[in-house]
């Protein structure tokens, strides 16, 4: 008989370390302990461009995760990107005229967005939509410009020597 | 014409034993429901499939983690990226490692026990010794075993995952000094529940699945002799190789094809 | 005498049966009939599918042509249920003993009884420990399978034949392999059972004398048909050239004693390949799978 009681005992612990793994799978290693669903508020933004920025990635404040964007979409009257955020139900004393901002983090980073820069007394609620916005930097762009620059001011400082001889 | 003779006898072969397998596997899932009307047979085979499992998927998982810490450091930090070391070690375990090795492992350890103790089984005219006592076989003996190596495996991957990614961190922020914030924190923003551990768990399951079946059915059409047996065994080994493997390409391309 | 037979009341009876395994006929056309509450032995040399007639006889393998009935039903016109409700009132007994290796003796005599009844466990416990005391092994009950010796797991697997009270018993090999002590308990116990139980016996072996000594009625099977038949008289003064040799157990006569080949001298001389050793009886590589055949 206690045979078989030893028997149980090892596939009683086989089974809840098994099932322990699976919940710190779930609730350490992936982002399903972040946010639940339920209490959240959603916003929207407006972007130019919204870059790489994809569902589900951060939206944070001074650096901190307080959100997950829900969807992306184009405007086709405007040409613009419009991102839904879901927001924490906990932040709820974000003040109505932030500005969000499309921030890549590191250089190889993933890229989210930062909300910050406000002063009103009045607080962004469910609905509420971001007016002032900062686009992605496209490094391409910035790169591309910054090339340009550069040759321009090689080729400025070459005619200046051409003109001192 | 040899060639040809040669290739349409073994189609021939392998389509009637595909048959076979599959008869197999319909009586396997019939003899299910009076499994669960015996737990005890249950608990017998989980403790023979899978606690005998555990110490190797333990052992194994940690070691792998360990040399995705080292491996992941050592390219990571030529981009200047260490941080992400947790990503890069959880993903790789979670979405692949962890099943497909936990699989292979499952398959070298408990399948060729399963197909060898069947074997045995019909080559000491057990099998059909119960027959004759008029007690189904397949729910008796097959059955149990089945659902036991389907119901271990998902419990065995996800261990070897977690034990994986411990080990990760302890080589990434004990030894090489990633910081150990970032190794979970970074690992937690960019795993995906649904997408990533999910997935993994399913292919698991498959894995689990397709790998008792294997087994089963390898020794329960083995040859009733010793050499029948052991040729059975190899036989289950390097067939569930194959298949843990080109299945897994399969889920894969389904499951992140369309990310 | 054929008639005699048939009129007498007979519980398992095998009709114009028709068996083959490939291209070869393993039964061609044999009619046999097992007598209730009486030990019938068929014999015969090893290969000519003695084991296959008793697993047709129980429903696990199906005949090409011919009909096994037992207690007047055709046991492969059955459906499954009652194909098995058929097998708890049939006994077997396998060459190997058949024991689930992963349970004590106790357990094993007691697994049929607890498969097809919801009795007491003390119930079942003084009915394994009846049905082990009448094969001697009261005492080896908490013995596992592999701590018994050959006759041990036999006798341990009567028990479990006999365990839910079954009409029959079939017999595969029961005296192979066993030594002399072993043989006589088992010979003894068989006959005894037959008696004490009212049992319809059915014994397959190639132990002659054994064999000889406590059935009542035996057939001689060779090549897939019958060779002869009667009681262990009648088989002993058996006209058969072949009976005779069987029961005599001479080496050569009309089973020859060479495998069928060329002429010696012709094979000798014309060899295929110039380095073929002459004198010895070792066959080429090539031979190994005809050699293989004629053990199987």
């Amino acid at each position: 008989m206690s045979h078989t009681h030893t028997q149980d005992t090892l596939v009683g612990l086989f089974v809840a370390t098994g099932i322990a793994s699976l919940f710190f799978l779930g609730l350490q290693v992936s982002n399903l302990s972040s946010f639940s669903h339920g209490n959240t508020f959603e916003i929207t933004a407006r972007f130019s461009n919204s870059g790489g920025l994809k569902v589900k990635s951060a939206v944070s404040a001074a650096g901190v995760k307080i959100g997950s964007v829900k969807a992306i979409t184009f405007d086709p009257k405007t040409y613009e990107s419009v991102v839904k955020m879901d927001i924490n139900a906990q932040y709820k004393t974000l003040p109505d005229d932030s500005s969000a901002s499309v921030y890549t983090a590191g250089l190889l980073g993933e890229q989210y967005v930062s909300l910050g820069g406000g002063g009103s007394d009045e607080y962004l609620k469910n609905g509420s939509k971001i007016e002032i916005t900062n686009s992605a930097i496209i490094l391409e762009k910035a790169l591309g410009q910054f090339l340009f620059k550069s040759a321009e001011e090689k080729k400025g400082s070459g005619d200046d020597k051409k003109g001192k001889k | 014409m040899e060639f040809f003779r040669y290739l349409g006898a073994s189609t021939r072969t392998s389509f009637t034993k595909l048959g076979r397998a599959s008869f197999f596997l319909i009586s396997i899932l019939s003899g299910i429901s009076s499994v669960i009307v015996r737990p005890r047979l249950l608990l017998k085979q989980l403790h023979s499939v899978g606690v005998l499992s555990f110490l190797i998927i333990t052992i194994s998982g940690l070691f792998v983690g360990m040399v995705l810490g080292l491996q992941g450091f050592y390219i990571l930090s030529r981009f200047g990226a260490e941080e992400t070391l947790g990503v890069m070690v959880a993903a790789s375990l979670v979405r692949e490692l962890g099943p497909v090795v936990a699989a292979l492992l499952f398959a070298g350890r408990a399948g060729s026990a399963l197909t060898a103790e069947i074997g045995l089984m019909k080559a000491t005219e057990q099998l059909s010794g119960m027959e004759m006592m008029a007690i189904d076989p397949i729910k008796r003996i097959i059955s149990p075993r089945f659902l036991a190596g389907f119901l271990s495996m998902p419990l065995l991957a996800a261990l070897f995952s977690a034990v994986g990614i411990i080990g990760g961190q302890m080589v990434g922020s004990g030894l090489l000094g990633v910081d150990d914030g970032a190794y979970w924190s970074q690992m937690r923003a960019n795993l995906d529940f649904q997408g990533d551990i999910i997935n993994g768990v399913i292919k698991s399951v498959v894995f689990g699945f397709v790998t008792s079946w294997i087994a089963l059915f390898e020794g329960y059409d083995a040859i009733p002799t010793a050499e029948g047996v052991s040729r059975a065994t190899t036989r289950t080994v390097v067939n569930s190789a194959f298949s843990i493997l080109g299945l897994d390409f399969i889920l894969t391309a389904l499951m992140f094809g369309d990310n | 005498m054929d008639n005699l037979i048939l009129t007498q009341d007979s519980l398992v009876s095998v009709h114009n049966l028709t068996f083959s395994r490939g291209e070869k006929k393993i039964f061609d056309d044999i009619s046999l009939e097992f007598e209730r509450g009486k030990i019938t032995a068929i014999m015969g040399p090893s290969g000519t599918g003695k084991t296959t007639l008793l697993k047709i006889i129980g429903g696990q393998l199906y005949p090409e042509k011919g009909s096994v009935t037992i207690n007047g039903r055709d046991v492969h016109h059955l459906k499954r249920e009652d194909l098995y409700i058929l097998r708890k009132r049939m006994g077997m007994l396998f060459q190997s003993g058949a024991l689930l290796t992963d349970m004590n003796v106790f357990d094993n005599v007691a697994y049929p009884v607890r498969e097809h009844t919801n009795l007491p466990e003390s119930m079942i416990r003084s009915l394994v420990l009846m049905k082990l005391e009448a094969v001697g092994l009261r005492g080896a009950r908490d013995l596992m399978p592999n701590e018994l010796s050959g006759g041990m797991a036999r006798r341990v697997a009567l028990a479990r034949a006999i365990a839910l009270d079954p009409m029959m018993i079939m017999y595969d090999e029961p005296f192979t392999g066993q030594d002399p002590i072993s043989m006589g308990a088992l010979v003894l116990l068989i006959k005894s059972l037959n008696t004490t139980l009212g049992l319809t016996s059915i014994i397959v072996s190639h132990d002659v004398h054994e064999t000889a000594a406590i059935a009542d009625y035996i057939y001689v099977l060779a090549g897939g048909k019958v060779v002869g038949q009667g009681t262990p008289q009648e088989i002993q003064e058996s006209s058969s050239e072949w009976v005779q040799q069987f029961m005599n157990g001479a080496a050569d006569g009309p089973v020859h004693f060479h495998y069928p080949a060329k002429e010696y001298m012709d094979d000798l001389l014309h060899s295929e390949k110039a380095f073929k050793p002459l004198f010895t009886r070792q066959r080429p590589l090539s031979d190994r799978k005809a050699k293989r055949k004629r053990y199987s």
